[in-house]
């Protein structure tokens, strides 16, 4: 806990202050102006973006390593090109080219990488809890780009950001999340990060891929897709992985699509303006429809693409203001 | 050789309290108890009024660790055939059944099936020649309902009881947390409670047709403890325990993935670790067991859902337990009836008892002493303990095994 008191979470405090933590393991136990002030760090870089030249030197000199135990395309990408508009000579590791596959230790591969010197090591691992296993063994800031079902932190700031900028405070919205909860971290970090910020919550799955005690988690349980739409201003809609659709969790993809596709008919049940946001990569004709995917007016599908280098570059600055030796933040 | 170890507040059968007396022992056998009175040829061990009790029966280890053993105090301890290779070969047993000896007895558990895989009878009948006292399905349940009824009945025929694990396989899948805020927070695959209930049902109704008697090595819910009462109340030749794990956590101690508190079965809610309590409480229970499995990192320093299962427990299996005592839940005489006497009934050994022709397997016990579980400094061979830096009360002072000082 920060000893500054706030009035309003979007007044932040100073310096280290303002996100006083070594990693970015997940959204859980954040504080909401810890979140907003990422956010709002990560606006120069949305328009840093949009110019021509979109080239920064804060990172100048800096080692940043992505290392991948699971495949990635677009985070990969996603965190490669923050890197590297930062200036910081970028690094991936796959876990297909890797140690790994010859039965190193994840902790043995951390020390491994923890002695190459990195300045922010970018962490994806298919096990939850690999990450923070691995934050715990070296010295740098590292960045969880998803572990398992657990988190993927800067895909909640993503849509947080892209939310924040299509309809302002987040707080007193209805946000509905409809997919494979169960086994989604992006799941997971959006509803610690959107509960965090005050909105309303809810999750609709088929009961075969929705976990247990949600209301806990200040959440909303739907398996009536259309009754969770009823009011909402953001509908998220989440990936339904391919192993998944046949047989053990679903009865088939056109049934999932019967019951939980998002179509433009089914939106009818929500705001007249909700947003319609997805992860990626889709699944048309499953989760989601073309027709209401490629709605430029609603879907701000692409635009949560590029909230993601943003957000990410963002997070490479906050995390290494420490030992760049940025005044306020030692 | 006659030993009398005197001025001690004895455990004795049948009594709430320890009482003031004497115990005189003869060669490797107990062979007076109480107001002791032909003891001109014996060597005198003066008590102290400390707490003389039965060596503890472990039953259902997953190592012989002697050193964790003797710190807590346990004399015999029974191996689960979960071992690599698995116990399911007579001559595996037979190595096993000495190992440890003269200081420890290790009861080696045949594995209920070849491999404990759960398809085909393993040679149970030639494990028991060899050695085995029992018979266990392992670290899992017997899926197929005909294979576990060919089991029962094989085993009664023997005379054996078999010790059995209660989660159903089609429900657990590959969860490694019981189904909850915890499980859904750090999004662990996760399985219902009720896993155990439904396999411990499914057994209770074969156990009706062979009138096997069965041992429910952990029941740690409480539909599954409300099945076995019910079973109980009916006559049925079955038995059921628990380890301290489950009796003082309950699944929030997952939390940060601490692979430490990953168990088999997993960590339960707090309602149903009340439920546990309870069963202590009012009966149900009949054994409590250390469950001990030491793991070192290789196993332990992983991903939650990738590491192993299991905790060391020999060394705090005492301590841990005399907090049922302090609680006012049991006496200390009832505690060395799950501890030792139980225990020891369940494997057919004449052991765990004060009493005449007994094993003179002893304890000196301490039951005030302070003590703190530390991970660092452990007898065991290694130390995965979720009670890391608990305060606890109540350490082994001495340990007699056969009526010989170890």
């Amino acid at each position: 806990m920060t000893s500054t008191s706030t009035s309003s979470p979007h007044q932040f405090p100073e310096g280290s202050d303002a996100f006083p933590h070594r990693h970015l393991l997940g959204i859980a136990g954040l504080q909401p102006w810890e979140i907003l002030y990422l956010l709002k760090e990560a606006e120069q870089w949305v328009d840093l973006n949009k110019k021509s030249s979109k080239h920064a030197d804060r990172l100048d000199g800096l080692t940043v390593i992505n290392a991948f135990f699971e495949n990635s395309t677009r985070t990969l990408l996603s965190f490669e090109i923050a890197g590297k508009r930062m200036g910081a000579d970028v690094v991936n590791m796959h876990a297909a080219q890797s140690s790994v596959k010859k039965g190193e230790t994840l902790i043995d591969t951390a020390v491994t990488l923890n002695s190459m010197k990195a300045d922010a090591i970018v962490i994806r691992h298919a096990s939850s809890g690999a990450v923070q296993l691995i934050a715990d063994k070296v010295d740098c800031p590292v960045l969880n780009a998803g572990d398992g079902r657990h988190e993927h932190p800067t895909q909640a700031l993503l849509d947080a950001l892209t939310i924040q900028r299509r309809k302002g405070d987040i707080s007193g919205l209805t946000i509905t999340i409809c997919g494979d909860v169960m086994h989604s971290r992006v799941a997971r970090s959006n509803i610690y990060c959107l509960t965090t910020l005050g909105a309303k919550v809810r999750v609709c799955a088929p009961p075969s891929l929705l976990p247990d005690a949600l209301d806990r988690m200040n959440v909303e349980s739907f398996t009536n897709f259309d009754d969770a739409l009823a009011g909402s201003d953001v509908v998220m809609m989440l990936r339904l992985q391919s192993e998944r659709m046949s047989g053990d969790f679903i009865p088939s993809p056109r049934e999932y699509h019967y019951l939980y596709g998002l179509t433009k008919e089914r939106l009818k049940n929500a705001k007249p303006d909700a947003l319609i946001m997805h992860p990626g990569p889709m699944n048309r004709g499953v989760e989601i429809d073309s027709e209401v995917a490629d709605d430029l007016e609603r879907s701000a599908i692409t635009e949560q693409v590029e909230m993601g280098v943003a957000v990410r570059m963002a997070c490479l600055d906050i995390l290494t203001r420490k030992s760049r030796g940025v005044e306020g933040w030692s | 050789m006659k030993e009398l170890f005197s001025n001690a507040k004895l455990i004795l059968p049948n009594q709430d309290d320890p009482q003031l007396g004497s115990v005189l022992t003869s060669g490797d056998r107990i062979s007076e108890v109480g107001e002791v009175t032909d003891s001109n040829d014996s060597q005198n061990i003066d008590c102290n009024g400390k707490v003389l009790a039965p060596g503890i029966v472990d039953l259902g280890v997953f190592a012989i660790d002697k050193p964790a053993f003797h710190f807590g105090g346990i004399t015999r301890a029974a191996l689960m055939p979960d071992q690599n290779p698995i116990l399911d070969m007579p001559a595996m047993v037979k190595h096993l059944a000495s190992e440890g000896k003269p200081d420890l007895w290790s009861h080696p558990i045949a594995a209920a099936t070849k491999e404990l895989a759960g398809h085909e009878l393993a040679e149970i009948g030639l494990m028991q020649r060899a050695g085995s006292k029992a018979v266990a399905t392992g670290r899992q349940w017997i899926a197929n309902s005909g294979m576990m009824l060919k089991l029962l009945q094989y085993c009664k025929s023997l005379d054996l009881p078999l010790i059995v694990h209660s989660e159903d396989a089609g429900l657990i899948s590959n969860a490694v947390a019981t189904a909850g805020e915890t499980a859904t927070r750090l999004g662990l695959s996760s399985a219902p409670a009720s896993a155990e209930a439904l396999s411990i049902i499914r057994d209770i109704a074969l156990i009706r047709e062979t009138n096997t008697k069965v041992h429910f090595r952990q029941v740690t819910t409480k539909q599954g403890l409300d099945l076995i009462r019910q079973a109980k109340s009916d006559d049925l030749p079955v038995t059921c325990g628990i380890t301290p794990a489950h009796l003082f956590l309950s699944d929030i101690a997952v939390s940060d993935f601490r692979t430490f508190a990953r168990l088999s079965p997993p960590l339960r809610s707090e309602a149903d670790r009340e439920a546990c309590l309870e069963a202590i409480k009012d009966g149900t229970f009949d054994v409590i067991s250390s469950g001990h499995d030491p793991r070192g990192p290789e196993d332990k320093r992983l991903p939650f859902a990738e590491a192993k299962v299991g905790m060391a427990g020999a060394e705090s299996l005492l301590a841990l337990s005399l907090n049922l005592v302090r609680d006012g839940l049991i006496s200390m005489n009832r505690l060395f009836e799950l501890l030792s006497t139980n225990p020891a009934r369940i494997l057919g050994v004449q052991a765990g008892m004060l009493a005449k022709d007994y094993e003179a397997d002893l304890i000196l016990i301490d039951p005030e002493t302070p003590w703190q579980i530390d991970t660092r400094k452990m007898a065991a061979s290694a130390g995965n303990t979720p009670f890391d830096s608990l305060p606890v009360q109540g350490r082994v002072t001495a340990i007699y095994k056969g009526g010989k000082a170890l």
